[in-house]
């Protein structure tokens, strides 16, 4: 009896045309901050296979490079988590200081750049030996964080500040702040590691920003028809390999810009769930999938087609994604 | 090896994080602390930057609800907050913040201070005083036109409608303000009839004055207003009095003007008919309140409550917002120049984020800073306004408090003798 129904809950979300394109068997791990859970989805089947309990606040997540064990930011228990992805159980913590909220894992893959949002910090921890071994001043409200492609920077965001900060990785020490708009909230570097994008979320901008000056290039703006312009408010960005897309989050508007990663011309607007707030690729990257906060659902993009193909629910506030190829 | 996390400071730095794994040593910690990096500045160029902060203290005034007093430090740790995080940007651009404070139940001794702030050319001011004595000081030859006064204390609507100087910005918002914010939700929820009650203090009525424009502006009816004068201790007898006193045709919704919390405390649960009370009480229009996690605030909100001690209320919140302000226009403008400043502040370039999901910034025609209003109940955020549908050629933030064309002032955006 039940194959009868889940085929026709298939056809009626015009999810066939979905499953015939997407090629990935991945699984997506999603951070629901809500709920103190994880949501586990099968991207071939694309359902909701598991929920798994975490730490308080679950926010930020990254794979191992290996993919074998997931780091989890539990906010609210101090504490970076590392899940076994075979298993799906929590084997240990990581130190962290205070309210780890993102991270970034270095191209070196035991280094663990954790911003704490409370205290203006960036701590460093080795994940190989448990260990703090660096702390980093930055600005008020430390937030997103990325590693550049040669392991040679990791920027991160400061909310109140208002600005990126360039931490040289091998040193530990901070060599450059760029100025950028209200409230940046996400960065991510290109795939040759020259630019960095950076979204301003009360700015409601994207900024572009030279790699080797650290100066800003140019702001992409975004307008969407009846939707006020204060609620158009970036925050996750994902880059395509191909070098042809950039995807934006614009928050509370409800909307994915898609932006010519060229000329960065915004190409077209596509509707998801409310308050998208982080964006993350399938393996093969023929899929995009988003974490909608305030609907508690996933939407699930064909980057082909540009269209959206499937809505997933999930727990409270989804916020961060993780995809695990199988 | 064990460490006592309470005395060794520097393992304290990390004992928040109960999953710290107990083989760490001395060592390594150490290794970790001399990893911790000296920010390097944007710019060469070192600013001073010394804010005064003036607080004109009210009358203690007998009240019935007298359980939960004002927090005397009011709008001071709003003020120190915002140096404490504009240090943390300065430090980046070799920027450093200082607050001075001066208190006084006497306006002479704050008017004094600020003249001999602006002697030592010092221009930046935070205002938390009475009406009348904010616009004495702003309007003080040797003051107006050349300081950046800030109004974090003051709702009047005067000063922001008839008496606007040029100089004098308000990041607190104005009575019209909430009392339009309020309006708009109850008049979105179809709770048009509304009884109004209110106290007998001038500024309760300067309240329901504020709440009877926004009936009006979005067609709300009053269908009585009433005053107390009510001679017994209520805390005993409220369940008695207040009924008799809400009795009334068919209202909707109980309208309470009584700002210092008197009787207005005691009029939810106790009115003639069954119905909601907002207002000063029940339903609150408010600039700020614990309630607001949203949009980052529980940053803020954690941020404030270790400095304090205590819940950030809206005066607070102003005095932050005030010194936050400065911060971004001299952080963008790399400049302590009053006259630069100020034009900034007031350009359509300014923009500040203050965790209301909203960029704000100043209204050109008399220095009101544009802003969400919550509506709050002591322990919820139930809406914020405006309201969807509340439109507005310019932006929906200018349908709450009074809007360009009603405002009579004589308001430049530039100082004039800085």
């Amino acid at each position: 009896m039940i194959r009868p129904i889940a085929l026709a809950l298939l056809l009626a979300s015009g999810t066939v045309i979905a499953t015939a394109t997407a090629t990935a068997k991945d699984l997506v791990y999603v951070s629901n901050e809500k709920d103190d859970t994880l949501s586990i989805i099968d991207l071939e089947k694309l359902e909701v296979i598991d929920t798994i309990e975490v730490g308080e606040r679950p926010r930020g997540i990254t794979l191992s490079q290996d993919q074998s064990r997931l780091y989890i930011c539990a906010s609210d228990s101090d504490a970076v988590q590392i899940l076994d992805t075979d298993t799906n159980k929590l084997i240990s913590n990581l130190p962290s200081g205070e309210d780890p909220e993102q991270f970034a894992l270095h191209p070196n893959d035991h280094h663990l750049y954790i911003a704490n949002e409370d205290n203006a910090v960036v701590t460093i921890v080795d994940t190989e030996s448990k260990t703090v071994i660096g702390q980093v001043d930055v600005g008020v409200e430390p937030e997103g964080m990325a590693a550049s492609p040669d392991g040679k920077w990791v920027v991160n965001t400061s909310e109140t500040t208002n600005m990126l900060h360039w931490i040289d990785a091998e040193t530990f020490s901070l060599k450059d702040n760029t100025l950028v708009g209200q409230r940046p909230r996400h960065v991510e570097f290109n795939k040759d590691g020259s630019r960095l994008w950076a979204s301003a979320e009360i700015g409601g901008t994207v900024s572009i920003v030279d790699t080797a000056s650290r100066k800003i290039l140019h702001d992409i703006h975004f307008s969407i028809p009846n939707v006020h312009r204060d609620k158009i408010q970036p925050v996750g960005i994902k880059l395509s390999d191909d070098g042809r897309y950039a995807f934006v989050a614009l928050g509370p508007a409800n909307h994915v810009a898609v932006v010519n990663a060229k000329t960065y011309e915004v190409e077209k607007y596509l509707l998801v769930g409310r308050r998208v707030w982080h964006l993350e690729f399938s393996s093969d990257q023929s899929l995009l999938l988003t974490t909608n906060g305030i609907s508690g659902d996933v939407s699930i993009i064909d980057v082909n087609k540009l269209k959206v193909i499937k809505t997933l629910r999930v727990g409270r506030y989804p916020w961060g994604l993780a995809v695990r190829k199988i | 090896m064990n460490h006592d996390c309470s005395k060794h400071p520097v393992v304290q730095l990390f004992c928040v994080c109960s999953c710290f794994p107990s083989s760490l040593t001395t060592a390594t910690l150490l290794l970790a602390l001399a990893f911790i990096a000296l920010p390097p500045a944007v710019r060469a160029e070192a600013l001073d930057i010394p804010i005064l902060y003036l607080e004109q203290t009210r009358p203690d005034e007998a009240i019935l609800s007298n359980v939960f007093q004002e927090p005397a430090n009011t709008g001071l740790r709003g003020a120190e907050l915002g140096v404490a995080d504009n240090n943390t940007t300065g430090r980046f651009l070799n920027h450093s913040y200082r607050l001075e404070h001066k208190v006084s139940d006497q306006f002479p001794p704050l008017l004094d201070a600020a003249l001999s702030w602006h002697s030592k050319r010092n221009t930046l001011i935070i205002a938390n005083m009475p009406p009348q004595s904010l616009l004495k000081l702003a309007q003080h030859p040797r003051l107006k036109g050349r300081v950046i006064l800030l109004n974090a204390g003051s709702p009047a609507d005067s000063l922001r409608q008839s008496q606007c100087t040029t100089g004098l910005l308000h990041t607190l918002p104005s009575r019209s303000m909430l009392a339009d914010a309020l309006a708009q939700l109850l008049v979105a929820k179809k709770w048009q009839k509304w009884l109004l009650v209110k106290g007998q203090r001038p500024d309760d009525s300067a309240y329901a004055a504020a709440m009877t424009r926004a009936a009006k502006r979005f067609g709300a009816r009053i269908i009585e207003q009433k005053t107390w004068s009510f001679d017994t201790d209520l805390r005993r007898v409220a369940q008695q009095e207040i009924p008799t006193f809400t009795r009334a045709r068919d209202y909707d919704v109980v309208i309470v003007a009584d700002e210092l919390g008197d009787v207005g405390e005691f009029i939810p649960y106790n009115t003639w008919l069954p119905r909601p009370v907002a207002g000063t009480q029940g339903l609150t229009p408010v600039a700020w309140h614990r309630v607001i996690e949203q949009w980052g605030a529980l940053q803020l909100q954690n941020r404030f409550q270790e400095l304090a001690n205590r819940f950030m209320n809206s005066t607070d919140y102003a005095a932050w917002l005030a010194v936050r302000v400065i911060g971004e226009a001299i952080t963008r403008q790399g400049s302590t120049d009053a006259a630069k400043l100020y034009s900034f502040m007031l350009s359509p370039d300014f923009e500040v984020a203050a965790f209301k999901g909203r960029k704000m910034n100043f209204r050109q025609w008399n220095g009101q800073m544009r802003q969400p209003i919550a509506l709050v109940h002591p322990r919820a955020l139930i809406s914020q306004s405006p309201q969807e549908g509340f439109l507005h050629p310019h932006t929906d933030l200018d349908t709450l408090g009074y809007d360009k064309p009603e405002v009579r002032c004589d308001f430049s955006t530039s100082l004039e003798n800085p």
